[in-house]
């Protein structure tokens, strides 16, 4: 079983790896949208320090939604998903070896922009520390949660919109407690409380997830 | 269907008064058969008679709408895991990463069959296949009918005992097609199973039953 | 006993019951509507702060409460389905989801149109009404996806995938919506507590709660009927009950 979850995750960082042009096209997404804020709102630094948090969330919300898009794609269109779901080995295992290899090549580079998004923000030292922590926790599980949503829409056409429509409401309590978190360390304020609770939401998703995107994958792709 | 001596009494995969609907298609319903070890069974149809449908209920993949498909008599759906280990499915897709090798790709299949992996049988399957040289190639870079040899190399380099092929001769040439055919042979002479649709007429030496979905699959 | 759920789940004995059932259901449904609303609207007295605005809570509180309750239903249904395989339970859900986002709907508008009066906008990011916008979302995914799907029983179990992710989110949404609110909350905006309600207003709500149920149940039998006889068009007994060869 570890065997297989190492091979998985392998494979799938070597994919990655030989792919690595694409890997920067999230990360390029997540900065742009939070660029157009000061263009669209305005660049004083009191309204943007006050935004800052909502506006990195939600972009990473929506780079995390539009990164997951492609977790199961290829694998579905060359045949590779059917032979993941003809393993003996337990699916829910071997799905969470790919939703972990999405997340180092995704989640994880979107950590390390993020300070320098709230710069760009004028967010203070304690906000980005808490920005940093609340990625941390919150990113791995905006993809466990979408990748319920993929799971559910990979055979389909266009399928990019409805997954969107099916699992930005799941990634509400994510964004409020996330961005809670970054607002009230900003006032210096203690954040433990919201950082417990994006914890044992993130506990939840890792033991349930896996069973229900293996679930939807073997209805996916039946 | 010409039961000709079976191995074993007990057939080890069944099918009971299987029925498919696709959308809103009736692709076949009532359909029996029993296959025992050693033995092939060719499914024919008319196009959109529901023959990969048929191969990936029995496969495990689709769930038939009404129906059982039975291994060693019990329900595949209950044994899911275990069933797994002894089936290989060679589908229209063949499951081959492009960006990887042959050999990166035959890794992880037998990964994740739980297989350990041994270098030498690996290579000698990929040079069973015609695939000597190839190795470390990327796999983009090969030929249709090469993937579906690296396809066919899983089959060697982790042995099962059902063998569920879809096509499996398209794409290939003539010395490929001749391949599969002693794969096969030597396959059911060591009592294994395969359940495959073809175009083209197969001459299998061995244990070969037909079914016909446009005709037995009482529509 | 469960020889006769089992026999209820076919869906020949299933046409043949539910339709039975209907017009009585229609029947009660009519005059629980019109004892409730007659209660409601005209015995009940006005409240002493909101005058009679507040009678449209009658509509608004069942309409809310279905919404729920019709998202845990079809998360039960879907769980039957997807262990059991039984395929009433499938066509229930499917029947369900459009009745729930209906019920919904009207929860939002008729509690935008109580809050016109209360706050003076007819929008205010109350906990209670972001939480149904939400559950509207969510209503809205389930038919997005359901209908996406072509073949009826992968859209159904995938619908139920879904659904059941769905019911382990909400209490969570719930919960942080309603802690998101509590910190937003502004000092001028009243919430409407009810920490105790008179009897002469009680009654009048519950006579409604339980005539939505009745036209839920009524509803959704005439939906299932409809889908369960277009799932079986090709099947034996629906030839013979309309008397068609094939």
């Amino acid at each position: 079983m570890i065997q297989a979850f190492n091979a998985l995750m392998k494979r799938d960082l070597l994919l990655a790896f030989r792919h690595r042009g694409e890997l920067a096209n999230p990360l390029l997404f997540f900065l742009m949208i939070v660029t157009l804020f000061p263009l669209g709102v305005s660049p004083e630094v009191v309204l943007l320090r006050k935004i800052a948090p909502g506006v990195i969330w939600i972009a990473a919300l929506l780079a995390a939604l539009f990164s997951l898009e492609s977790l199961f794609r290829s694998d579905f269109e060359d045949g590779a998903l059917e032979q993941m779901l003809l393993s003996p080995q337990p699916l829910a295992v071997l799905v969470l070896a790919k939703v972990l290899a999405h997340w180092l090549v995704s989640g994880l580079p979107m950590l390390l922009m993020a300070p320098l998004l709230g710069l760009l923000l004028a967010m203070p030292d304690p906000a980005i520390a808490a920005l940093e922590l609340t990625l941390a926790i919150g990113t791995p599980l905006l993809s466990l949660i979408g990748a319920i949503g993929v799971a559910l829409t990979v055979g389909l056409r266009r399928g990019g919109v409805l997954l969107t429509l099916l699992i930005m409401p799941l990634y509400i309590p994510v964004l409020i407690f996330a961005t809670n978190a970054v607002t009230a360390a900003a006032a210096g304020m203690p954040i433990a409380g919201q950082i417990y609770f994006l914890a044992s939401l993130l506990v939840l998703a890792l033991t349930l997830a896996p069973l229900a995107i293996a679930a939807a994958l073997r209805i996916s792709v039946s | 269907m010409p039961l000709t001596k079976p191995i074993s009494p007990m057939p080890l995969l069944s099918v009971i008064d299987l029925e498919c609907i696709r959308g809103d298609n009736l692709l076949f319903s009532g359909l029996d058969f029993k296959l025992y070890e050693g033995q092939l069974m060719q499914v024919e149809g008319a196009n959109g008679s529901g023959k990969t449908s048929l191969l990936r209920i029995l496969a495990g993949l689709s769930l038939a709408s009404e129906g059982q498909v039975l291994w060693d008599g019990k329900d595949i759906h209950k044994q899911r895991s275990f069933y797994f280990s002894k089936v290989a499915y060679l589908g229209h897709t063949l499951g081959i990463k492009s960006d990887l090798s042959p050999l990166e790709n035959l890794k992880i299949t037998l990964a994740l069959a739980s297989f350990p992996f041994d270098e030498t049988a690996v290579y000698r399957a990929l040079e069973q296949t015609g695939l000597s040289g190839k190795e470390d190639v990327p796999a983009r870079s090969l030929s249709a009918g090469q993937k579906q040899r690296v396809a066919l190399a899983r089959l060697l380099a982790c042995p099962t005992k059902l063998w569920i092929m879809d096509e499996p001769f398209t794409a290939l040439d003539a010395s490929g097609v001749s391949l599969v055919r002693d794969l096969l042979e030597t396959h059911l002479r060591r009592g294994g199973l395969v359940v495959l649709t073809s175009h083209q007429a197969v001459e299998v030496r061995g244990d070969v039953v037909r079914v016909n979905l446009s005709e037995d699959g009482l529509r | 006993m469960w020889k006769f759920l089992h026999k209820l789940a076919s869906p020949r004995y299933f046409y043949a019951i539910s339709g039975k059932f209907i017009p009585w259901l229609g029947w009660l449904t009519a005059v629980t509507l019109l004892t409730g609303l007659y209660f409601g609207l005209v015995k009940a007295p006005p409240d002493y702060q909101q005058g009679d605005s507040y009678r449209i809570m009658f509509i608004h509180v069942p309409a809310a409460w279905m919404s729920m309750f019709i998202y845990v239903l079809m998360a039960l249904w879907s769980g039957i389905n997807l262990i059991w395989n039984i395929k009433l339970a499938d066509v229930m859900t499917v029947s369900s989801a459009t009745l729930g986002a209906s019920f919904t709907l009207l929860a939002l508008v008729t509690g935008s149109l109580w809050g016109k009066p209360m706050w003076g906008a007819w929008w205010v990011w109350d906990a209670r009404l972001t939480s149904e916008l939400i559950l509207l979302f969510l209503y809205l995914g389930y038919i997005a996806l359901v209908s996406a799907i072509e073949d009826r029983r992968t859209a159904a179990r995938a619908g139920g995938v879904l659904i059941l992710v769905g019911v382990v989110n909400i209490p969570i949404i719930h919960y942080s919506v309603e802690w998101w609110n509590t910190l937003h909350q502004g000092p001028t905006v009243t919430k409407f507590d009810k920490p105790s309600i008179h009897l002469s207003m009680l009654i009048p709500l519950l006579i409604m709660a339980v005539s939505f149920k009745l036209y839920y149940l009524t509803v959704v039998l005439m939906r299932a009927r409809i889908e369960v006889l277009d799932r079986e068009r090709r099947s034996a007994w629906v030839r013979e009950l309309f008397g068609t060869q094939k």
